[in-house]
């Protein structure tokens, strides 16, 4: 059985995911005034309208094109060696060190602990009026469902098709589709956690939520 | 001590913050000796040590009219800017109920209205004669910023609020009462939300050259398009501590001071924009765009000011009356109006039925329309040579008739004249045939001109045909520069990278990917939207200038003369599209930015006059335009209202009057004499709005979200009729003047 308690530490002994910016083809590389331990930011803006900071230009044919940090973060290596220098595609520029945020940290520790169902076509779905009624009346991750059970409904222009659940027998613990939206085929609709693990992953969760320190 | 000896304390009080806050600072040993003068008086009050109390009251208020008065002759247009925005300043519901004898409120009351920054009201206004009285109803139309500031935006109405205070003015009509508005706006709340504030400003301003009842307009706060969405009037009156002006003098500072992303300028450069955009009533009065000021107590006139309430009554009573008689064909009529002119005179005991004749209304129309065609010529510099202005003058005199006479008479006999001829022509040609049959002359016809059909008829076209090469009759000299281009939709379709030659040459500027349609030179349309050769410019002699001698900016227009070889921003031209003649008007983008002010207004009513009097379709293509040239101030925005009334006489006419957009229109001409067009296109990639994303953000504090302005959205609330490809732009003019034009509109 997955130790969620270890996991959570392993991630804390290193909360960084490295990010390595790399040319999207070839071309001259020119860095923009930037060095190990600068900080970076990532798109902005409600949108992401604003582009994160220019770490690099590249040139092919005489056309200039900005590279931009992707996400926010600390700057690990920069490449100067490639400076003014003719470069292949997916030659890396920069390594950005990426501080992993709450949620994100809690991403990692569901995809490892919860078992996803996934939708098997683009479509719109439903819960079944009995499990959308007790998703109602209890607290969440109460509601235990096991392998076989008609589970959604699957709406695809107008059609309405039972959709059965296949997996092993859990309470579900999130729930990541919105009624009336459609859905991407193999996007997760619910993830499934056994219920003896119900109190550990919570516990984690919170601990997460309190523990976990956000770079600013 | 009494209530009302201590309301008159707090009366003074309130006129104390009121200097302090108007004049920012300045004048402080004024301030200081009253603040001094003040706070001795009301100690003593309090303590009840004042011997006559009354007495030194009264001397403590005469101090304050002194230093008012001293102040008031010191008074700058920033100032007065202060004043207009100040919570004390009179506001339209003061006006109400000082002015007008009765009122009620229509279209919303409050918060709930539609729009509450738009207040309108059917008010009514008691005269006498002798023992009788006469009750007048009149429509107060006008932005309201004080009484519940929270929801009213300050005097920035919405889309709807405009389209409430159109509704309206078509009830006047309807009622035959005459309008009254009262202009309290720093600008148009700048959201493009359906009908979209260009737009509804366009429609109101275009409903308004037409407007057969009388209008009175008040401007106390005149901000660029807010005010002329119920601007457009018979008599404008202006406060004396008003201002009208294109834009806010911060605005203009921070446009000036280049400042970006929020950062504001300094005080200093703003009190120097507010004094180069001339903006205050003598100004206003100076250049025409007004009628008359009306003189305020010092400092401005606020809600105790029962005198100017008075005072203002006379004056739009007065107003209206001259509009009434000036359309009267009466002998008495100059009696009528010298005698209301007359010193002490009170309007109130006189009386004039403000009702009209149908041939009055049109005589008003038609004044109206001839006084603000008239106005700002003097602004542009017209270069055109003597001998050009005679020329212009006499094929004015021959060709109008001649023009009356083709349209007016030969075209509705037409048919009879046509089988008239016809039959003619036939015993004509069987006349000739039976003069030459004894030489044995006879068939026609070229033999190469078979041959070329039938060679047309029976071969395959080559794909090295000499057209390929010639597919466009002008190119971007960007195609010359051997880089490549990128997509600026590359990160979300994946476009490669276009390189320069064939982007700009046979690609037409467009991405061979997405789409996308990269901007180009002016030419690039003159020369392959219309047919080769037909292009013939008018009017070029007629340069911008700076009519305001904003300092610095003669020199920027000589060097966009010099870099575009240009005289002014708009190039008006007859031209011939697949033989069908037109009159094009077109505003460029490359000459700063597109602006428009008073040389490309000129151009743009002569354009439309040329095309009514010729019975052309008249097309505005809209290369790019940021709005009203700033630095011409209300040489600039005066635009708006002439250029509509142009367009909405060539329509009436019976014109076609097309616009389509390109690159970028925004603010001022999109919502007047462009956006009041019923028949309206857009290139692709083009954006189309009212006010730009950074105007936005600082005037709502609301985040625009990407590709707001994009025409596709115009083109969902119904601003625009389509979107075209640009390769495609003949093609459609040609689709456009045959199915909307049709046979019945005079072009043909």
């Amino acid at each position: 059985m997955l130790n969620i308690s270890d996991l959570l530490e392993q991630i804390k002994q290193t909360p960084y995911r490295e990010i390595v910016v790399s040319t999207p083809h070839t071309g001259v590389v020119n860095f923009a005034s930037i060095k190990s331990g600068d900080a970076v930011h990532g798109p902005e803006g409600q949108w992401k309208e604003r582009p994160g900071t220019k770490l690099a230009t590249l040139t092919r044919e005489r056309n200039p094109k900005p590279i931009f940090a992707p996400e926010k973060g600390v700057i690990d290596t920069v490449h100067m060696e490639y400076e003014n220098t003719f470069v292949e595609c997916g030659c890396p520029l920069v390594t950005i060190k990426h501080h992993l945020t709450r949620e994100e940290v809690e991403s990692i520790i569901l995809k490892q602990a919860l078992y996803l169902f996934r939708a098997p076509e683009r479509a719109k779905y439903y819960f079944t009026p009995e499990i959308a009624a007790k998703l109602r009346a209890s607290d969440p991750g109460s509601v235990v469902i096991h392998d076989g059970q008609e589970l959604f409904i699957m709406s695809r222009m107008k059609r309405e098709l039972p959709l059965y659940y296949s997996g092993p027998e859990g309470v579900i613990y999130a729930t990541y589709f919105k009624t009336n939206e459609n859905v991407d085929t193999d996007a997760p609709l619910i993830g499934v956690c056994p219920q003896e693990e119900l109190p550990n992953i919570k516990e984690v969760i919170m601990r997460v939520q309190t523990e976990w320190q956000e770079n600013a | 001590m009494d209530n009302l000896f201590l309301k008159r304390i707090q009366s003074l009080s309130d006129r104390l913050s009121y200097i302090q806050d108007i004049f920012a600072g300045k004048h402080a040993d004024s301030v200081s000796l009253l603040q001094q003068k003040l706070d001795e008086f009301t100690d003593k009050a309090t303590h009840d040590s004042l011997e006559k109390p009354y007495e030194e009251l009264v001397s403590l208020e005469d101090l304050f009219k002194y230093v008012e008065a001293r102040l008031d002759a010191s008074i700058t247009p920033m100032d007065k800017v202060r004043i207009v925005r100040h919570p004390q300043r009179i506001c339209l519901k003061d006006i109400l109920e000082n002015v007008y004898d009765n009122f009620t409120e229509v279209g919303g009351q409050d918060e709930h209205s539609l729009d509450p920054s738009m207040l309108i009201a059917r008010a009514v206004i008691i005269r006498r004669r002798g023992k009788k009285r006469y009750i007048q109803s009149v429509m107060v139309i006008g932005q309201e910023k004080g009484h519940g500031a929270e929801f009213r935006n300050g005097g920035s109405v919405k889309p709807w609020g405009n389209a409430k205070a159109r509704q309206f003015m078509r009830v006047a009509e309807t009622e035959g009462i005459p309008i009254h508005t009262y202009i309290f706006t720093p600008g148009s709340y700048p959201i493009e939300d359906y009908p979209g504030a260009a737009q509804q400003i366009a429609r109101n301003i275009y409903c308004m050259a037409g407007l057969r009842v009388p209008v009175i307009s008040v401007i106390s706060e005149g901000g660029s398009g807010g005010a002329e969405a119920i601007g457009l009037a018979d008599r404008r009156l202006m406060l004396s501590d008003g201002y009208y002006s294109v834009i806010s003098p911060e605005g203009a500072a921070a446009i000036e001071g280049h400042c970006r992303g929020g950062e504001r300028p300094s005080q200093e450069l703003v009190e120097k924009c507010a004094m180069n955009l001339k903006i205050t009533a003598e100004d206003n009065l100076r250049f025409g765009y007004i009628d008359k000021i009306i003189q305020e107590p010092p400092l401005g006139a606020r809600s105790y000011h029962f005198d100017f309430f008075r005072q203002l009554r006379q004056e739009v009573i007065r107003a209206t009356d001259e509009v009434i008689l000036s359309t009267k064909l009466s002998p008495f009529k100059n009696i009528a109006l010298s005698r209301r002119n007359k010193p002490d005179v009170n309007l109130d005991e006189m009386y004039l039925r403000w009702g009209l004749s149908s041939s009055a209304k049109d005589r008003l129309l038609k004044k109206r329309q001839n006084k603000f065609l008239k106005l700002s010529k003097q602004a542009a510099v017209d270069r055109r040579p003597m001998l050009t202005k005679a020329i212009h003058a006499m094929d004015e005199i021959i060709t109008t008739p001649w023009m009356q006479f083709k349209y007016e008479f030969y075209r509705k006999h037409q048919r009879k004249i046509h089988a008239f001829l016809e039959e003619a022509e036939n015993e004509w040609d069987v006349f000739k045939s039976w003069l030459r049959k004894p030489f044995g002359k006879g068939g026609t016809g070229t033999g190469k001109n078979k041959e070329d059909k039938s060679s047309e008829l029976t071969t395959l076209s080559s794909w090295t045909g000499e057209h390929k090469h010639n597919k466009w009759n002008y190119l971007s000299p960007r195609y010359k520069i051997d880089q490549a281009v990128t997509c600026p939709n590359a990160a979300v379709y994946g476009c490669p990278d276009l390189w320069g030659p064939d982007l700009f040459a046979e690609f037409a500027g467009v991405c061979s990917n997405c789409g996308y349609h990269f901007p180009m030179e002016p030419e690039w349309y003159v020369r392959n939207v219309f047919d080769k050769g037909s292009v013939m410019e008018f009017n070029s002699e007629i340069e911008s200038g700076n009519p305001l001698e904003y300092p610095g900016f003669g020199d920027s227009i000589k060097a966009a003369q010099e870099k575009t070889g240009c005289k002014s921003g708009c190039m008006t031209f007859e031209a011939r599209i697949d033989n069908t003649k037109l009159v094009v008007a077109m505003l460029m983008g490359t000459f700063r930015g597109g602006s428009f002010g008073a040389a490309e207004g000129y151009k743009f009513v002569e354009a439309a006059q040329r095309a009514s009097k010729n019975r052309y379709p008249f097309l505005a293509y809209v290369h790019g335009t940021a709005g009203i040239r700033i630095q011409e101030g209300t040489n600039g925005v005066i635009q708006m209202p002439r250029c509509t009334i142009a367009v909405r006489r060539y329509i009436e006419n019976g014109g076609l009057y097309m616009v389509l957009y390109d690159t970028n229109s925004f603010a001022g001409p999109v919502a007047s004499f462009l956006g009041c067009s019923p028949y309206q296109f857009a290139v692709r990639s083009s954006n189309i709005g009212f006010a730009g994303p950074g105007v936005i953000k600082s005037t709502t504090g609301m985040d625009v979200p990407p590709k707001y302005h994009r025409c596709y959205r115009a083109l969902t609330r119904g601003h625009i009729q389509g979107v075209w490809d640009r390769r495609q732009i003949r093609n459609n003019l040609i689709q456009a003047l045959q199915t909307i034009g049709g046979r019945n509109l005079y072009y043909r």
